[in-house]
């Protein structure tokens, strides 16, 4: 499903990444945890293509084609996801309006049928019911006054929507309490399939008791320190990063 | 089918028929001679066949235009324009029409597919003679039928200057004097055509009535002449659409617009104004210096004015309300738009001269390339308008670094009891923004449009449905290219 090689990337002339390894195959869960200014968000954003994050050497396949020829637009339509950190208010605009159009861009990339207004709601309504998404909700404008709690819940309503092949999560347990992360975990494992890969970043442990990994990642200093099971993100709790990523070095 | 496009199919297809049976005589001889002198305005009189009081009238405006300066206090700049290199009169035109579609614009059928007009709407639009198309003219009959049932007058300003005299001399003139200034004393004298609405007393007018105008460059119509007369306790809306063809010289048009709203009367107006706006290179494109000005002469009358300004090389234009009965409100609602070299200075001014008089201005100013765009709005409360009230947001959004946004409102307040409240903002289209929507599978494009029209959804939930439609994928188009 995606797979990097030796990545090295570099934001404002500063190398971010040095030489980052990683491979993901479809039905995998893997999740990269590290300390602040790892590089987490940036590995989060390249794949997702925003400008102004530059692949200086090394590559990133994603089912086959080389990701850094795909437009951000391109990447989603071909099934590539980032629920984000910090998802953008957009004033006026509706957040079914948004839904709808996102959908209905991507069905016609993909050469697929639009979906009228009806369709849209319906489809978002049934699934918006199990990640308390309420109509309140899609009225209002895109992440306008919303909570935290209420932002991170549409991103991975979305993610649902979307159906995506594969789904990058940065740091979508920050700024959650413990019944908001529960929900939102529930949410993120009921996309859990064999023919989808999920990439979880986080930066406690506390996500990945609810969505538990196949394997763990750390990322320090832009590049990869140690990997594991799912019992390496107790041992990080338990020690911290500076520990493991000194062991390393 | 819109009725503005009804219109439009008519009138062409009276120019079609024109054609067909040979109408066709030398263009010169329906064109005045060039330059503007009395000649010209006696001419264009003649033309019309008006009665002597109007073109004593139009004469009085002339004379009085001669000794006026044009004015510099906008913050636009163009070139000096040659007023003796124009022409002010021409007949339609007769060349030979275009007999298909692939002689025509190609930019400006790409513009009518954009906006979803119909292809024989398109072919009626851009002119070409086909006569398929022409098969409107019931429609138009039966659409007559039903004003008239209801005593509504609507009809060409030169008709109803022969037909409806009284009417004519009872309100032209009175909410924008022929002297106001420089653009509407030059329209007074020369205007060509427009419309004229009546709404009598109580009549609550049973359709959208609509008018669309479009310059060709020897056609009528630079100057049109509108004025717009609800009786007592009856209700109109209007809308109003602009196109051009693309041409290199820069053209002027100076319009003038009056409401008069008697007592408990209610006009809505809205302009989806689309001139042609010049090229990405800031050649061409529309002079459009308007005056437009409503009267709430009556008490609890009202008047609202919308506009989508998306057009135009420069915007000139004020679309004001003068609050004189009591109780009377005053709306503006406005999104200009000014990409590549396009300068707008727009805005409005809101006259409280009775008791309880309310006023509601929302602004939306959008900047793309190296577009000008300035928000420029008077409100003024005369000593005896006790209880004035306004309230005023004027938001400006940018996009990109080389565009420019200016607001410049004034105030005065001259009865203690007024209350005035004026919000300002700029925001930029935050890159966080535009990557969202692309992450989402959403263009750079639409992702623009979507956010501007998000935006400006206030004053778009203004228009009338069909039009708001119209609007949003105008807003759409017209910043096509300002970012990437």
């Amino acid at each position: 499903m995606l797979d990097i090689k030796n990545l090295h990337v570099a934001v404002g002339g500063k190398e971010i990444l040095k030489g980052l390894t990683l491979s993901i195959a479809a039905g995998e869960v893997h999740a990269i945890m590290g300390p602040n200014g790892s590089g987490k968000s940036t590995l989060a954003y390249l794949l997702a293509g925003r400008t102004g994050y530059d692949i200086t050497q090394g590559s990133v396949t994603y089912r086959g084609e080389d990701l850094n020829t795909l437009a951000p637009e391109e990447r989603a339509a071909k099934g590539l996801f980032l629920a984000m950190q910090y998802p953008v208010e957009i004033p006026g605009v509706t957040t079914l309006t948004f839904l709808k159009t996102a959908l209905n861009a991507q069905h016609r990339a993909r050469g697929e049928k639009e979906l009228d207004a009806m369709s849209v709601l319906k489809f978002v309504r049934k699934k918006a019911e199990a990640l308390k998404v309420s109509e309140d909700m899609l009225k209002r404008a895109l992440n306008v006054g919303f909570s935290g709690g209420e932002k991170k819940r549409l991103e991975i309503l979305q993610m649902a929507l979307f159906e995506p092949k594969l789904a990058v999560l940065d740091e979508t347990d920050s700024g959650l309490d413990i019944d908001a992360l529960k929900l939102v975990a529930e949410g993120v494992n009921a996309l859990r399939s064999p023919s989808r890969a999920m990439l979880v970043i986080t930066h406690y442990q506390r996500l990945l008791n609810y969505v538990v990994p196949d394997r763990i990642h750390v990322l320090a200093q832009g590049k990869i320190v140690a990997e594991g099971g799912k019992e390496l993100a107790h041992e990080l709790e338990a020690k911290g990063y500076e520990h493991i990523a000194g062991k390393a070095a | 089918m819109s009725s503005a496009a009804r219109d439009t199919k008519k009138q062409v297809a009276e120019l079609g028929e024109k054609y067909k049976y040979g109408f066709v005589t030398d263009i010169e001889m329906e064109r005045a001679p060039k330059g503007l002198s009395e000649e010209t305005v006696r001419y264009i009189s003649a033309k019309k066949d008006e009665p002597d009081w109007m073109l004593q009238w139009r004469l009085g405006a002339f004379a009085r235009w001669q000794q006026m300066r044009e004015p510099t206090w906008a913050r636009v700049h163009y070139q000096k324009i040659d007023y003796q290199n124009a022409y002010y009169y021409a007949a339609p035109k007769n060349t030979p029409k275009k007999q298909s579609l692939d002689e025509v614009d190609p930019k400006l059928l790409e513009t009518y597919n954009k906006l979803g007009i119909p292809l024989h709407e398109q072919m009626a639009l851009a002119g070409v003679a086909v006569d398929a198309v022409f098969d409107s003219v019931s429609v138009a009959t039966t659409f007559k039928a039903k004003l008239n049932e209801a005593g509504v007058i609507f009809c060409p300003i030169s008709e109803a200057i022969r037909d409806y005299p009284e009417l004519v001399k009872k309100y032209l003139g009175t909410v924008v004097p022929v002297t106001d200034n420089f653009f509407a004393t030059l329209n007074s004298a020369v205007f060509s055509d427009g419309t004229f609405v009546y709404v009598p007393k109580g009549v609550r007018c049973p359709m959208e009535l609509s008018t669309y105008f479009r310059i060709n460059a020897s056609e009528t119509g630079q100057f049109e002449r509108t004025l717009i007369v609800a009786d007592e306790g009856s209700y109109v809306s209007y809308l109003e659409g602009c196109t051009a063809p693309k041409r290199d010289e820069n053209q002027l048009h100076a319009a003038v617009v009056e409401l008069v709203a008697l007592e408990g009367a209610e006009i809505k107006y809205s302009t989806v104004q689309n001139w042609y706006p010049g090229d990405e290179n800031g050649l061409g494109g529309i002079y459009n210096f308007v005056t437009k000005r409503g009267d709430c002469r009556g008490d609890r009358s009202k008047i609202s004015w919308t506009q989508v300004e998306t057009g135009s090389a420069i915007t000139w234009k004020y679309p004001s309300c003068i609050l004189r009965g009591d109780d009377t409100v005053g709306e503006f609602f406005s999104i200009a738009i000014a990409n590549n070299f396009q300068q707008a200075d727009t805005g409005t001014k809101m006259i409280h001269l009775g008791k309880n008089t309310r006023s509601r201005i929302i602004s939306k100013g959008i900047s793309a390339g190296q577009a000008n765009n300035t928000y420029r709005g008077l409100v003024s409360v005369h000593p005896k308008a006790a209880n004035a009230r306004n309230y005023t947001q004027c938001d400006s959004l940018l996009i990109g670094a080389k565009c420019g946004a200016h607001t410049v409102p004034y105030i005065e307040a001259r009865n203690p009891s007024a209350r005035i409240e004026h919000e300002a903002t700029t925001s930029k289209i935050a890159d966080d923004q535009l990557f969202y929507c692309l992450q989402r599978g959403i263009g750079q494009e639409e992702a623009v449009a979507l956010i501007v029209n998000g935006f400006c959804k206030e004053v778009l939930q203004q228009l009338p449905m069909e039009f708001a439609v119209e609007a949003q994928k105008l807003v759409g188009i017209s910043l096509e290219g300002s970012v990437g």
